[in-house]
């Protein structure tokens, strides 16, 4: 078997050897086992966090069934977002239009539950039948008196990048039904934080730590997500993004409709989530005392977490791991806090990183290391084996394949159950990887492998 | 309180699924397929349906799920997916090399209105498919049926791609087990070995999606039902299709190819599914029930009688799909607990007519309903009209389970947050002993739980 596929050669690269630049946000070839998801996906995974509103998928069952309640995006107050709801369309629908249905359910459900605001996601089907989305849900809205914004994210128009887009377009709408409120001198700094979800709820881990700092966290988009914070996002100082793929859209807007400046970082490992603190205490020169704050904070967190980090390294180092995930911005931080325990990336790669991010990743990467874009199943385990990869690091469709194969696997993608985000994170990060690759199951299929038991 | 919102007040809602109690076609489609051996399943539609299905049968099975896809994008949505396909087929054969590709559709692809059967024929015409290889395809529109609907349509689909027919028929019987789990097509090939039947089972997933651990990853792995053998289905005397949802259609169509009678039975799970089954494959064959299986069924019965004093007037209400719940509903009967919500999302007429069967005379008061509004919400707004002691469904029930603070066995598909239901099998004696054990150990645990001090006691 051949495992590259044809089209694909300039979606794989090897550091030392090759020098192409990668391509990138190519649609996948088609008959390949991509790893990708669509449009609704990707939409469906910034909003869905925003806890007290009501989010409807007007399309057929399957698109809902499928994403319902399977992130762990924590919310501290209501839980709305965690059921699933549908318009789901039958055959008549096709033949004569959804818009009637969509209607019929938004009037019911907002009485019934009194959301905050309501999204309705549009999937595939709906766009080719042509519901007038919009329509109906500025309908509903003049009625119900409430916000009703449609999501454009049928699943063919593009990959789940162009969901994050529609998502972000969305939010947009929902901050510009919030008003802007003068602020008082001497109050404290304001900022958001995009691109972070609350997954095992690691945004209350951020926001804790600049509480500290003497900052105070306005609204987050969306981890533990309220519509009424993000209405009022328009009235912070500064946006921090992380997560480059998915809310930099929304920070670039803002900053064009309000002038508010965003800055990129990231909270995974020690480094990145030291220097995500302090890019912030510097965005406030004339206070000081944030920067103050902000190192003695770094100091106690890192004085904490050093020797318990020491101690793994010592069982890490010489392993070799492999990271493919969503976005390639995450790949980097991952990168160094794999380095940071000893362990070297030999095989990196993600589903939607832009063409300069894998310029970046190359500059990052070691020699030998092989980059992929939108990579497959067989690929990946013929690189793994190919390059004696121990731990894998990736998403619910890559686990089962990183056992089969023998190796260690650490979750890093949405449906991740340990906070892996701050000071904390890495420590839970650094413990999972140990433990997964210290299991004794791995030497039991070693010794099977070397020596078949059953012949003597 | 995640589900805080449920009112108990039923209202009639003609516009809307809540929490819903079934998923897509081509999910049940993709699961048939991989009872083929070496076989590919491909899904003709955009990414993201192709990437939801392979995630929820990964979590299910915790196993690879390879699936291909057409990638549709908005050209494809206008001007049709032809080339997309065509394309597909010759990545899928160059790189991946399956014996057999099984084509499904998704809602995008039916509703612009591809015709697969077409397509195919003009990739085999233009020599676009490597000799000796295969094509199975169904249409599988998520708007019509449900997961069930593309399970069965596939089996069907199987047959009329493989089943050769021929005048002299074999002392084989095809067997089709219906949408149950790897363990069960190896307790139902086991069954049949000891009964010294010959038969072909298809699809068999056992040895696809609960493969050994070997250091390898294997994109086909050894199991699975071959294709000589599935050419082998229009030789066989006599099919038994298990599950009327799941398997009828298989059968109709291999009637249809080679004229080879059938009977419909239901999913042999519980005792008496069981003995109908086995005494039915008697009958016909000629091959006697041995003594080691009628040991199996005294077994079975014997742990039932132990049992029965504990399970005696419980109140269950029970959701999953059709096929499942009609043999289940019976076996809860049978061990004298009382079924009184029986919710499936999967439409048909047929369900109320067997269930009231089943049921109306056992407990008048029972609700079942079926179809596109009969969800877990209705369920939950029935239980809190009438309470009950358990709760048996997929892993969606938890959130009743928890807000109702009900006993719950997880039963059929998907179950996402245990691990290990897929090598146990529910079908058999050995399938009945196993519900019976879940269904006690979740009622005592529930007991202990509860139980005031002085009431704690050692001996139960
Ligand atoms: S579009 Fe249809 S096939 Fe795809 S996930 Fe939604 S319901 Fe299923
Ligand atoms: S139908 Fe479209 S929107 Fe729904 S899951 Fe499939 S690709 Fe995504």
């Amino acid at each position: 078997m051949s495992s590259l596929i044809k089209e694909r050669e300039h979606q794989v690269f090897t550091k030392g050897r090759d020098d192409y630049k990668i391509s990138a946000e190519k649609v996948s070839a088609a008959g390949s086992v991509s790893q990708r998801a669509c449009v609704f996906c990707g939409s469906r995974v910034v909003l869905y966090p925003i806890a007290d509103a009501l989010h409807l998928v007007h399309g057929p069952i399957g698109c809902a069934a499928y994403t319902w309640d399977i992130r762990g995006a924590l919310s501290s107050g209501p839980e709305l977002h965690r059921k699933s709801f549908s318009t789901d369309l039958r055959e008549e629908d096709v033949i004569f239009g959804g818009e009637k249905k969509l209607y019929r359910s938004l009037k019911r459900l907002i009485p019934k539950y009194n959301p905050n605001a309501v999204f309705v996601y549009s999937t595939c089907i709906v766009g080719i039948i042509g519901d007038d989305v919009e329509a109906v849900c500025s309908k509903v809205a003049a009625e119900e008196g409430i916000s009703v914004i449609p999501v454009h994210s049928e699943g063919f128009k593009g990959t789940k990048k162009d969901g994050y887009r529609a998502a972000c377009k969305a939010l947009m709408r929902l901050i510009k039904t919030g008003s802007t409120i003068p602020r008082n001198k001497g109050s404290k700094p304001v900022i958001n934080i995009l691109g972070e979800f609350n997954l095992a709820g690691e945004s209350w881990i951020i926001k804790k730590y600049y509480k500290k700092m003497g900052i105070e966290v306005g609204a987050i988009l969306t981890g533990d997500g309220r519509v009424e914070q993000i209405r009022q996002a328009a009235n912070a100082e500064l946006n921090i993004v992380q997560c480059s793929g998915s809310l930099k859209y929304l920070a670039k807007d803002m900053k064009e409709e309000w002038g508010i400046p965003f800055k990129q970082v990231s909270f995974f490992g020690i480094e990145d989530t030291a220097s995500a603190l302090y890019t912030v205490a510097e965005s406030f020169p004339d206070n000081p005392e944030i920067m103050e704050k902000t190192k003695s904070l770094v100091q106690s967190e890192l004085s904490k977490a050093y020797p318990i980090l020491e101690n793994y390294r010592k069982d890490l180092t010489g392993k070799k791991a492999a990271v493919y995930v969503g976005g390639a911005f995450k790949a980097f931080s991952m990168l160094r806090s794999l380095k940071f325990l000893g362990v070297s990336v030999v095989l990196m790669g993600s589903q939607t990183g832009s063409a300069e991010e894998y310029e970046e990743m190359k500059e990052m990467a070691d020699p030998g290391t092989v980059i992929v874009d939108d990579s497959n199943p067989s690929e990946l385990s013929a690189f793994i084996q190919q390059l004696g990869v121990d731990l894998f690091v990736g998403g619910v469709k890559e686990r089962p394949m990183a056992f089969k194969l023998g190796i260690a696997f650490c979750d890093h993608n949405h449906e991740r159950k340990i906070a892996l985000a701050g000071f904390e994170g890495m420590l839970n990060f650094a413990k999972e990887i140990h433990n997964s690759l210290t299991s004794r199951v791995w030497q039991t299929i070693d010794e099977a492998r070397e020596s078949d038991p059953w012949k003597i | 309180m995640l589900l805080r919102h449920t009112p108990a007040e039923v209202a009639e809602r003609k516009a809307l699924t809540i929490n819903p109690a079934k998923t897509c076609q081509p999910i049940g489609a993709m699961y048939a397929s991989f009872g083929i051996h070496g076989c590919l399943p491909h899904s003709h539609g955009s990414q993201g349906c192709c990437a939801y299905h392979r995630s929820t049968l990964t979590r299910h099975y915790k196993e690879p799920v390879m699936a291909s896809t057409s990638s549709f994008t908005e050209g494809a949505s206008v001007f049709g997916g032809q080339s997309n396909l065509i394309a597909a087929l010759n990545t899928i054969f160059t790189v991946y090399n399956p014996d057999v590709v099984a084509v499904h559709t998704t809602c995008l692809s039916e509703t612009i209105g591809d015709d697969v059967t077409q397509i195919k024929k003009k990739a085999f015409d233009d020599g676009k498919i490597p000799e000796g290889k295969r094509i199975v395809n169904v249409s599988t529109p998520s708007y019509v049926g449900s997961h069930v609907t593309g399970f069965a349509g596939m089996c069907a689909a199987i047959a009329k791609e493989f089943c050769v027919p021929t005048e002299e028929k074999t002392d084989q019987i095809n067997l089709i087990p219906g949408w149950v789990e790897p363990a069960d097509m190896r307790e139902l090939k086991r069954l049949m070995k000891e009964m010294n039947v010959p038969m072909v089972m298809y699809p068999d997933t056992s040895g696809v999606l609960d493969t050994p651990m070997t250091g390898e990853h294997d994109m086909f792995p050894k199991g699975g039902t071959t294709i000589e053998q599935l050419e082998t289905t229009g030789s066989s005397f006599h099919t038994f299709a298990l599950g009327k949802f799941g398997s009828e259609d298989a059968a109709r169509e291999i009637q249809r190819i080679a004229k080879t009678p059938f009977d419909v039975m239901d999913l042999p799970i519980g005792i008496r599914a069981t003995d109908r089954f086995l005494m039915k494959v008697s009958e016909i064959t000629g091959m006697p029930v041995p003594d080691s299986i009628t040991d199996e069924r005294g077994r079975a019965v014997d742990l039932i009688a132990d049992m029965q004093q504990y399970f005696s007037g419980k109140k269950v209400a029970l959701f999953g799909d059709p096929d499942q719940l009609f043999a289940l509903t019976e076996f809860l009967l049978d061990i004298d607990m009382k079924p009184v919500h029986i919710v499936s999302g999967t439409p048909g007429k047929y369900f109320s007519q067997k269930m009231s069967e089943i049921i109306d005379d056992e407990v008048p008061t029972a609700n079942y309903r079926n179809g596109s509004r009969a969800d877990t919400f209705l369920l939950h707004q029935w239980i809190k009209n009438e309470p009950v002691d358990l709760l048996i469904g997929n892993s969606y029930g938890k959130y009743i389970a928890r807000d109702e603070d009900i006993p719950f066995v997880r039963m059929g598909f998907p179950i996402v947050d245990r691990i290990g239901h897929q090598y146990f099998p529910t079908v058999g004696y050995s399938g009945a002993i196993r519900i019976a054990e879940n269904i006690l150990n979740a009622l005592m645990d529930r007991q202990d739980r509860d139980a005031p001090e002085e009431r704690f006691e050692l001996v139960m």
